[in-house]
């Protein structure tokens, strides 16, 4: 396993991964961390709590070719709203491709609407924590464009 | 030291033989946090009250909380800060008092503001610690995460005298949630009793979670009990053992069987509280109704289980935790300074933990026996004392594959312990 956080080659377009603004968990970011890895990218680990401005910055600074937010504590749904929605607003980083995924909602799964919503807002998909989801994101990332050379 | 605090109600407990259960329960509406209360006070086991607040006030971030109060939207736990004082005394009016003590539980790095609601309304009960609430679950600096916590320990300290006795519970022993090998566990639950006690605390409990195999967690209760009776004068302290913190069984049966074993491990080592998991802990936050369940079974379960704790000294996990311990306590007289050298240089290092105040050196596995192990120990006083398997890389299959070892051995079906739990429940 590599040492955290990672740090990208230059001008090698590494995936952020990043915790809900209010969520301390971080077993879900290690996962992720390593599955990003197997899949042939370098990885930017942010760890918990990320909020929208230290996202937005590490973001421009890297300018990654995912941005991935994942989140566990239940405030999934409404901390996502808030980091993508400032994301968007951002000049240059109106289109790098940004997905959300974990237990989004106090009471389980979000629901059609609300992932619907999390898709207007401006995430390019949204997964659940179940072995489909995880299985549907990793078919994604075989379909990015940025993959360094291993 | 007077009767009516949180650790004086867990000592009567104990000597009248009960395990005190607790739940972890908080909801943002102070309706259901009243309703929530209530029913614990009534459930059918010895109980202590819990709130646990919300993420947003958590990390601090007052505004979210207060929006969310203003707005009515749901929150994962209840936000003290953000409700004025008025409200969380309704919450409380009645059920709170020696008979019920109430544990403000939450999970900050910076706790002042959580610690001045809570004495606002007459609690005086609380959990974390200067390391455990800073390094796996947050982006705060450990130099500032141990500055608050003086701050915090000593005005909570404040309120001895004039009746109060004021608690506080470590969260050391539950660092990661699950695959920290016991003995730093262990070391670092007895480093932030110190702390508290160093800091003017003189009513503590000491955590300890559940992990993978049931001998060694029993050892390692055994080692935290007997690290605390050396270290911990002048206190009235005692252990609570946390149900699994990591990936929860997804079946009905699975998550009773590991709570049930959480109840056997609490009561055999001698433990005096346990803070329960429920049946829909793999799929969301538990229901008041769910939580009750859980109480009254673990509470069952712990009332048929003999008290056979082990000798404190004499395993390994007792050598490695107290390597630990004295390894911190020789870099400095100032327990904050000690602990801040001891992350810096690596002679405390949490495997897999994300912070940058953590060396990042320490791995850890399942060793095929089912007990906790290193795989390498870094930088940490463990030479000669700790059997280390030589790290391998780790895949992401494979780290899963250690996150569910529990879940997926609990899960698997055992006629003899389904039939022992249907007896069990009310």
């Amino acid at each position: 396993m590599s040492p955290f956080p990672a740090r990208p080659a230059p001008g090698d377009q590494p995936v952020l991964v990043a915790g809900g603004i209010s969520d301390s968990h971080t077993w879900n970011l290690v996962y992720l961390q390593l599955l990003l890895e197997e899949h042939g990218h370098r990885v930017v680990n942010l760890g918990p709590c990320v909020p929208e401005d230290l996202l937005i910055a590490e973001a421009l600074a890297h300018r990654p070719a995912l941005i991935v937010v994942s989140s566990v504590n239940g405030h999934g749904y409404h901390d996502g709203m808030r980091t993508v929605t400032r994301l968007r607003e951002h000049p240059g980083l109106a289109a790098v491709p940004a997905v959300i995924g974990g237990k989004l909602g106090i009471a389980g799964p979000c629901g059609a609407d609300e992932v619907a919503a999390l898709r207007a807002a401006g995430y390019d998909a949204v997964f659940d924590d179940s072995a489909e989801s995880v299985a549907a994101f990793r078919r994604m990332l075989g379909t990015l464009p940025q993959r360094a050379l291993v | 030291m007077t009767g009516g605090g949180f650790g004086a109600f867990v000592r009567r407990a104990h000597g009248a033989g009960h395990l005190v259960v607790q739940p972890r329960m908080g909801m943002s509406s102070p309706e259901r946090m009243r309703a929530g209360l209530l029913a614990t006070r009534d459930a059918e086991a010895t109980t202590v009250g819990t709130i646990t607040l919300d993420s947003y006030t958590r990390v601090g971030d007052l505004e979210s909380a207060e929006l969310a109060v203003l707005e009515g939207v749901a929150l994962n736990g209840y936000p003290i800060v953000s409700h004025v004082p008025a409200t969380t005394r309704q919450v409380l009016d009645g059920i709170h008092g020696p008979g019920f003590p109430v544990q403000v539980r939450h999970g900050s790095a910076a706790p002042q503001d959580i610690f001045r609601a809570l004495t606002a309304v007459g609690l005086d009960a609380s959990e974390g610690g200067p390391v455990s609430y800073c390094l796996p679950y947050g982006r705060v600096p450990l130099r500032e995460s141990v500055a608050h916590w003086t701050a915090s320990c000593e005005g909570l300290a404040a309120l001895r005298g004039a009746g109060a006795e004021p608690h506080l519970e470590t969260f050391g022993g539950c660092v990661l949630g699950q695959l920290c090998p016991p003995s730093l566990l262990v070391a670092v639950s007895v480093l932030e009793a110190l702390f508290f006690h160093r800091h003017g605390i003189r009513s503590i409990s000491v955590s300890y979670a559940q992990q993978t195999d049931p001998r060694q967690d029993a050892e390692a209760v055994a080692a935290l009990r007997g690290l605390c009776a050396r270290f911990l004068p002048d206190t009235e302290w005692h252990v609570v053992v946390y149900a699994y913190m990591g990936l929860y069984p997804e079946t009905e049966h699975g998550a009773y069987r590991l709570l049930g074993k959480a109840a056997e491990l609490a009561v055999t080592t001698g433990s005096e509280r346990l803070i329960v998991k429920t049946v829909a802990e793999s799929r969301r936050i538990p229901t008041v109704a769910e939580n009750i369940a859980a109480l009254e079974y673990a509470a069952a379960v712990a009332a048929r289980t003999p008290r056979t704790p082990l000798d404190a000294t004499g395993t390994q996990t007792y050598a490695e935790a107290a390597a630990l311990v004295n390894g911190v306590l020789e870099l400095d007289d100032d327990l904050g300074t000690a602990l801040l050298t001891a992350f810096a240089e690596g002679r405390l290092d949490v495997p897999y933990c994300l912070h940058p105040d953590n060396a990042g050196f320490s791995r850890s596995y399942i060793a095929a026996d089912g007990r906790l192990a290193w795989a390498d120990i870094g930088k940490m006083p463990l030479n000669g004392i700790a059997d280390v398997r030589p790290a391998q890389a780790v895949t992401a299959a494979e780290l899963l594959d250690s996150l569910s070892y529990v879940r997926r051995s609990f899960d698997r079906r055992d006629p003899e312990d389904t039939r022992a739990r249907e007896t069990a429940r009310p």
